[in-house]
């Protein structure tokens, strides 16, 4: 186990290195940059050389991605130039890190409290009207983009209807205690409970609209899966032997057909921080998403480099984890 | 079992739970009944992006200075609702014959928000620091740069020369050469008088180079002015900029209590934010937005265009454009008057040269060049130029003051063009993604840009357009007539009496749209801000630097 753990890790490494010898070749290949960013109508050929030797990205490529490296290797990985100016970009993904969890964390969580009980219902009534009428409605999860969603849940709870925040991931004039930046957890601990409550409604619509994807995807899976697994020949066994439905349901169908819908969850939440990028775009909400769009767009190449370099890192651990977790569940994995 | 497990992780998990809690204090003044109720004085305004950060020394975009504006005053100031220099730090300054050593006579009742005093020496204290910088200071304070040249280590081609205190509240600075900029540049932001102490204790000038990116001191989270608003905290997290009253202010106080800059990036949730009563204000609303807006019981508070819209051109990118008649004919196929009328805010209007009439130095006898296809048409058979072709290129994911929709201006320029058989290649990039690179670097022959000017001076618009003939968008190097357009701009931006100055460039406006025409001018477009119902006293500046201490936020 510690092996396998090692060797994926390793593996990371790599590919992260090698992503990251990607990813700045082409952000430099990009037209436009941080200097015309910065300079906007004062720029003049002049004026862009001076600022261009300032930022070091006059030199060679190979130059400047050795400088980074060697940055990197002491800490450093950039001051940002738009998103948070002055700060190290990797602070800047500190900072705006646990917002996304936070958004991430309900998001999925709704997605699963939803989708698996809906999924293993489903399935039972395989067939049936409200079957049907599920399966369709998770269709239209998976096709309609999230940024859609969002927009529409934004449009009529918070703009028309006025029962939940528009934008931001708290009002105005709370004066909250930041300890761990979860905003929620934070006002749990402080017990300041109305910053707790209001962080909470601002996250409600953003996670409703992230929720949809991995909620289509996971009650699929579950539906299928469990729908495999009634037709086993266990399961026929099980109900032979005369044992009780609760246990059947619990030890041997829902167990079994965890499995696969333990990787979905797994892979959902690393593709999570693509549909962030979009929900928290429309809800100006500060997380990792949004500096990703906003770093894109003014060409902060620091803030770039570290949000999706993590990323990438998120996913490939996170897809660790549920291996880890595959192994835990189905000990056959564990002795190959 | 597994049981037990279980009930070993949840044990450790509430523990760890508890143990955080326990240290975790809520920092809250004690004794309020619990925050969230709005402070009646509080004035919430919706800002499209976060500051740079709070010195305004090194900083360059609007969004900084909105925030800096408040806390922050400089030697002279803005007229509210004009783009007049009036006294603000400095109540009188009087030019020596020659117009290179200009007297300050200094306020003596201003203290900085740190208690320190106002006075002679702390305006010379803040010149030297700004002259003053190092490598990294002299590329991130752009705009000293811009007015002044050049940086101490470079003193002999810098505009500013020295500053010697006279007397506790007289200052003389000494320039290089008179010019129309000074002393109204001493009004830009970037150029405020700020705390010698904070200054020197925030090691304020201790700015690098890291990386891609500049690397800030202290100070530059920690700013000290002398302005009606002190610096409350930048909640990163939350996006949250507060600032609190000055009650120290040594002129009338600000009428709210508190000012909150809320960071929202996206245009149609600031407006949904206004609507749902979170904020009381933002900037740039969508001019198609305008009279929705005022319907909800908003207001829209539009400002005198300070801007100009034109069409550049580029000879050394297409030859055919270096025969006068080619871009004459170019001028008369656009219908301005329509594009004004369809596609830009009220209040707009067609441009006769390349400054709007507020700037000293506007020629007001200049007409507009008439819509007149056939002229257009005859012209470039005259040139030889029918049917000739031309890349025109616009810029995406942007919108400025002078051009709210790049792409439909655009749109409208391109047809009015091919009308006169113009064969127009479209070329387009986005504003950051390589369109002001593209323009700078000469590759599209014809292209639209635009320019808000800094302050009230006739150089700082025409004169950043053609003054330097080595680095212009319109390649004036490459006209016959370019360098002599040059330093007759240089030379009546030295003219040291007020009036000759402006009959001067007057001049020079006149030859540029009569014989020159190196770009055709477009047209100024009113931006705008919007308030919530309720919200009182807020005085739109053509320059877009309106302060917020006059603002008053009423009962809902």
């Amino acid at each position: 186990m510690l092996r396998f753990v090692l060797r994926r890790l390793l593996q990371m490494c790599v590919v992260v290195l090698v992503l990251s010898m990607l990813l700045f070749a082409w952000l430099r290949s990009l037209p436009g940059g941080p200097v015309s960013a910065i300079l906007g109508e004062r720029q003049t050929p002049e004026r862009r050389a001076a600022l261009e030797a300032a930022l070091g990205l006059d030199e060679p490529l190979p130059v400047q991605y050795q400088k980074f490296l060697q940055r990197v290797l002491q800490g450093e990985f950039g001051v940002s130039t738009k998103v948070l100016p002055g700060t190290d970009a990797l602070d800047v993904f500190l900072t705006r890190l646990p917002a996304t969890i936070e958004l991430a964390v309900l998001a999925l969580l709704l997605a699963v409290v939803i989708g698996i009980p809906l999924g293993y219902f489903a399935a039972r009534r395989a067939g049936s009207a409200v079957d049907t009428t599920t399966v369709i409605f998770s269709l239209i999860g998976v096709a309609v983009p999230v940024f859609f969603t969002a927009f529409l849940l934004k449009y009529f709870f918070a703009v028309e209807w006025n029962l939940l925040p528009v934008s931001g991931r708290q009002s105005t004039g709370i004066d909250a205690t930041r300890v761990t930046g979860l905003f929620v957890l934070d006002g749990i601990l402080t017990r300041e409970w109305d910053a707790a409550w209001d962080a909470l409604k601002h996250l409600i619509l953003p996670a409703l609209a992230l929720a949809t994807i991995p909620f289509a995807v996971i009650f699929r899976i579950t539906r299928a899966s469990v729908l495999d697994v009634l037709d086993e020949d266990y399961v026929r066994t099980a109900e032979a032997k005369g044992l009780s439905t609760g246990v059947i349901r619990s030890r041997h169908v829902l167990r079994n057909a965890m499995l696969p819908v333990l990787t979905t969850i797994g892979l959902q939440a690393g593709g999570l921080l693509a549909g962030a990028v979009l929900t928290e775009t429309v809800f100006s909400y500060r997380g990792v998403g949004e500096a990703l769009a906003t770093s894109f767009r003014e060409k902060d190449y620091a803030v770039l480099q570290v949000l999706i370099l993590a990323a990438a890192v998120i996913y490939v651990v996170i897809n660790l984890l549920v291996d880890i977790a595959y192994a835990v569940i189905d000990p056959r994995i564990r002795t190959r | 079992m597994s049981v037990k497990r279980t009930v070993a992780t949840w044990t450790t998990a509430v523990l760890a739970a508890a143990t955080l809690a326990s240290c975790a204090e809520s920092e809250r003044d004690g004794g309020g009944e619990g925050g969230g109720s709005e402070d009646a004085g509080t004035f919430v305004f919706g800002a499209a992006g976060a500051p740079e950060m709070f010195d305004p020394f090194y900083a360059t975009d609007g969004e900084t200075f909105r925030v800096t504006r408040q806390m922050f005053e400089g030697l002279l100031g803005i007229e509210p609702g004009s783009a007049e220099v009036v006294p603000e730090l400095a109540t009188e300054w009087e030019p020596n014959e020659d117009g290179t050593e200009w007297t300050f006579t200094l306020r003596d009742d201003v203290t900085f928000h740190d208690g320190e005093p106002f006075n002679a020496e702390a305006v010379c204290y803040n010149f030297e620091r700004m002259f003053d910088q190092n490598e990294a200071g002299q590329t991130a304070g752009e705009y000293w740069g811009y007015v002044m040249g050049a940086f101490a280590n470079d003193a002999e081609n810098s505009l500013y020369q020295g500053c010697e205190a006279t007397d506790e509240f007289e200052a003389v600075i000494t320039i290089s050469g008179p010019t129309s900029g000074f002393p109204t540049m001493l009004t830009l932001e970037s150029l405020s008088m700020q705390s010698p102490k904070a200054l020197e204790e925030g090691d304020a000038n201790g700015i690098a180079a890291e990386g891609e990116g500049f690397s800030f001191p202290a100070y530059a989270d920690a700013p000290v002015g002398t302005g009606p608003f002190t610096f409350g905290e930048y909640d990163e997290a939350n996006g949250e900029i507060t600032l609190a009253r000055n009650d120290d202010y040594w002129g009338d106080t600000a009428k709210v209590s508190e000012l909150v800059f809320r960071v929202i990036p996206d245009e149609s949730t600031r407006r949904q934010e206004l609507e749902a009563g979170s904020i009381n204000g933002y900037d740039l609303p969508n001019p198609v937005d305008w009279a929705g807006l005022e319907e909800d019981g908003n207001s829209v508070e539009v400002r005198d265009p300070f801007n100009i819209l034109y069409l550049g051109l580029n000879p050394e990118a297409n030859p055919q454009l270096k025969d006068l008649k080619v871009r004459q004919a170019l001028y008369h196929a656009l219908n301005r008057e329509q594009l004004v009328q369809t596609q830009l805010p009220e209040g707009a209007a067609v441009a006769t040269q390349f400054m709007p009439d507020t700037v000293s130095g506007y020629n007001t006898e200049l007409e507009p060049y008439p819509y007149d296809p056939d002229e257009a048409k005859r012209l470039l058979q005259e040139a030889g130029a029918e049917g000739m072709e031309l890349t025109f290129a616009y810029p995406t994911e942007v919108s400025r003051p002078y051009m709210p929709d790049p792409e439909k201006i655009f749109e409208a320029l391109r047809t009015d063009l091919e009308a006169v058989g113009v064969k127009v290649d479209v070329k387009t990039a986005s504003w950051n993604g390589g369109y002001l690179d593209n323009v700078t670097a000469g590759r599209y022959d014809a292209y639209i840009l635009g320019w808000t000017g800094d302050y009230d001076s006739a150089y700082n618009f025409i004169g950043t357009f053609f003054g330097n003939l080595k680095e212009n968008d319109f390649g004036t190097s490459a006209y016959p007539w370019g360098k002599q357009l040059a330093d007759d701009l240089k030379a009546a931006d030295a003219v040291v009496d007020e009036d000759e100055r402006g009959a001067a460039f007057e001049e020079i406006n006149g030859q540029i749209m009569e014989e020159y025409l190196p770009g055709l001018p477009i047209s100024h477009s009113p931006p705008a801000l919007v308030v919530g119902p309720g919200v009182e006293g807020v005085v739109p500046s053509p320059l877009t630097a309106e302060e917020f201490d006059t603002v008053t936020v009423g009962g809902e």
